[in-house]
C-alpha cells in the first residue's frame, strides 16, 4: 500500500514540476476560468449591476467544472503529443498509482484555480465566501475530488480515442452530475440570505459519498482500460 | 441462439396483441379524479419508465461481465440494451411533458425524478456518441462510462426523497384500485415483452456484425 503511495507521489510530483516549469495548465485555465466569469456576467446580472441572490454558488461551480475539463484535457494531450504516456505505462508499477498519481496532480491544479476565483466570485457577485470557510472549503474539495477521479480516468482512457475534445465533456457531465448539484445545493445552503449550515453539511455528506464510489469505480477500471 | 431465435416471434405476437387491447382496456379504467383524460398516460409513461430502468441495468451489469471477462456477447448485450434505453427513454420524455402540461401548467419542471431520468438518459446518448465516434477501441470505454452510469441509478431514487419533488412518488402504485392497477400490469407486460424481443433481435444483429467485420478482417489479412 505504502508502494502504491509513494509511487503515486513520484507521478504526481513529475506532473506538478513539468507544470511548474512550463506554467502553461496554470495560466490558461486560470485565464478562462475569469472569461468564463465575464460571460456569466453577462449572462446573470441584472440593470442595477447585481446578480441575482442564488446565481453565485451557481457561477462557482460551473467555472469550476469548465475550467476543470480544459484543464484535464490538455493534462492528457501533453502526454499524448510526447509519447510519454506508454512510457509512464511501460514502468513496472501498479496502474492504480499511476492513475493516482495524475489525479493528485490535477486536483492540485484545480484546488489552486479555486483558491483564486472563489474571492473573484465574492468580490464580482458579492457573496459572502467568508461566511463559514470551512463547509465552503469541505465542499470545494470533496466536489473537485470526485469531478477530477471521474475526470482523470475518462480522459486517460480517451487519449488515444477519436474526437476525445468533443468526447470527454460529452462522457463526463453526465455522470458528474451528482457532484454539480451537491455543490450547487451545499453552496446555496451557505450563501443564502439565512444560511442553513445542516443542509450544507447533508450535501457534504453526499458529495463524499460519491467521492468514495467514483474513486472505487474508477480504481477498479483504470488498469483494465488502460491495458489495451 | 437457436431457441431465443424461436422465442422472438412469440414474443412480437404477444406484445403485438396486448398493445392492440390495450387502448380498449384504458378506455374503460376508471378516469383520475382530477386530471381526466389525460391520466391515462399513466398506462404507457410509466411501463416505458420501468423498462428504461430495467434496460439500464442490463446494459450497467453486460459492460461489468465485458470489463472483467471481455466477454463479446456481454459487449453485444450492452451495446443492444443502452440503444433500447435512448428508445424507451424517448417515449418517456415525451409522455412525461405532455402530462406534465396538464397537471402541472408547465412542460418541464426540474425537479428530482426528471431531472436524474434526463441524466440518466444522457448518460446512454453519451454512451452510443462514444461508441460511434470513439474510434477502434471504445467499446470498453463506453462500458466504463455505462458503469459509472448504473452508479447513479441509486441516485436517482435517493434523491427523490431528498430534494424538493412534485413527482408522483413510488408508493403510488401499490395503492392503484383494481380497476386501474390490472390495466397498467398489461400494458407493462406488453412493454417487457416488446423489450424483450427487440433485445434479442438487436443482439443478434450485433454478433452477425461482429462476425462480418471479422471475416473482412480475415480477408484482409
Amino acid at each position: 500500500m505504502t508502494a502504491i503511495l509513494r509511487t503515486a507521489w513520484l507521478v504526481a510530483r513529475k506532473d506538478l514540476m513539468v507544470e511548474a516549469r512550463s506554467r502553461e495548465l496554470a495560466y490558461t485555465t486560470l485565464f478562462f476560468a475569469m472569461a468564463c466569469l465575464l460571460v456569466f456576467a453577462f449572462g446573470f446580472v441584472r440593470g442595477d449591476g447585481r446578480a441575482p441572490d442564488d446565481a453565485a454558488a451557481g457561477i462557482l461551480w460551473v467555472t469550476v467544472v469548465f475550467s476543470g475539463t480544459l484543464a484535464l484535457g490538455r493534462a492528457f494531450e501533453r502526454e499524448r503529443s510526447g509519447e510519454t504516456l506508454r512510457a509512464l505505462l511501460l514502468a513496472p508499477v501498479e496502474r492504480a498509482a499511476i492513475y493516482l498519481g495524475k489525479l493528485l496532480a490535477l486536483i492540485v491544479l484545480i484546488v489552486g484555480v479555486e483558491v483564486i476565483i472563489v474571492p473573484v466570485v465574492g468580490l464580482l457577485f458579492s457573496a459572502p465566501v467568508g461566511r463559514a470557510p470551512w463547509m465552503l472549503l469541505g465542499l470545494l474539495a470533496s466536489g473537485t475530488i470526485g469531478f477530477a477521479a471521474v475526470g482523470t480516468l475518462f480522459a486517460a482512457m480517451l487519449v488515444r480515442a477519436q474526437s476525445r475534445d468533443v468526447l470527454l465533456p460529452i462522457v463526463l457531465y453526465p455522470i458528474v452530475v451528482p457532484m454539480v448539484i451537491g455543490g450547487v445545493r451545499g453552496t446555496v445552503a451557505i450563501f443564502a440570505a439565512e444560511p442553513n449550515l445542516a443542509l450544507a453539511e447533508a450535501w457534504l455528506g453526499i458529495l463524499v459519498f460519491f467521492d468514495a464510489v467514483f474513486l472505487t469505480l474508477a480504481l477498479w477500471t483504470f488498469a483494465p482500460v488502460m491495458s489495451e | 441462439m437457436r431457441m431465443t431465435d424461436r422465442l422472438v416471434p412469440v414474443l412480437i405476437a404477444i406484445a403485438l396483441v396486448m398493445f392492440v387491447r390495450a387502448p380498449f382496456l384504458l378506455a374503460t379504467a376508471p378516469y383520475e379524479a382530477s386530471m381526466g383524460v389525460v391520466s391515462k398516460i399513466f398506462y404507457f409513461h410509466v411501463p416505458a419508465a420501468m423498462t428504461m430502468f430495467v434496460t439500464a441495468f442490463v446494459c450497467g451489469i453486460a459492460s461489468v461481465v465485458y470489463v472483467i471477462r471481455r466477454s463479446r456477447l456481454a459487449d453485444h448485450v450492452a451495446v443492444a440494451a443502452a440503444e433500447l434505453a435512448v428508445l424507451f427513454g424517448l417515449i418517456v420524455l415525451v409522455t412525461g411533458p405532455l402530462w406534465a402540461r396538464k397537471a402541472w401548467g408547465v412542460w418541464w419542471q426540474w425537479d428530482a425524478r426528471l431531472t436524474m431520468t434526463l441524466v440518466m438518459w444522457m448518460v446512454f446518448v453519451a454512451y452510443l456518441l462514444l461508441r460511434r465516434f470513439g474510434g477502434p477501441g471504445s467499446e470498453m470505454l463506453a462500458a466504463v462510462v455505462s458503469v459509472f452510469g448504473m452508479a447513479l441509478v441509486p441516485f436517482v431514487y435517493w434523491s427523490v426523497n431528498l430534494w424538493r419533488t412534485m413527482h408522483p412518488t413510488t408508493n403510488v402504485l401499490p395503492s392503484l384500485p383494481g380497476s386501474m392497477l390490472r390495466p397498467f400490469l398489461w400494458c407493462l407486460t406488453a412493454f417487457l415483452c416488446f423489450y424483450a424481443a427487440l433485445l434479442l433481435t438487436r443482439v443478434r444483429l450485433e454478433a452477425s456484425r461482429a462476425a462480418l467485420d471479422d471475416a473482412f478482417a480475415a480477408r484482409e489479412e
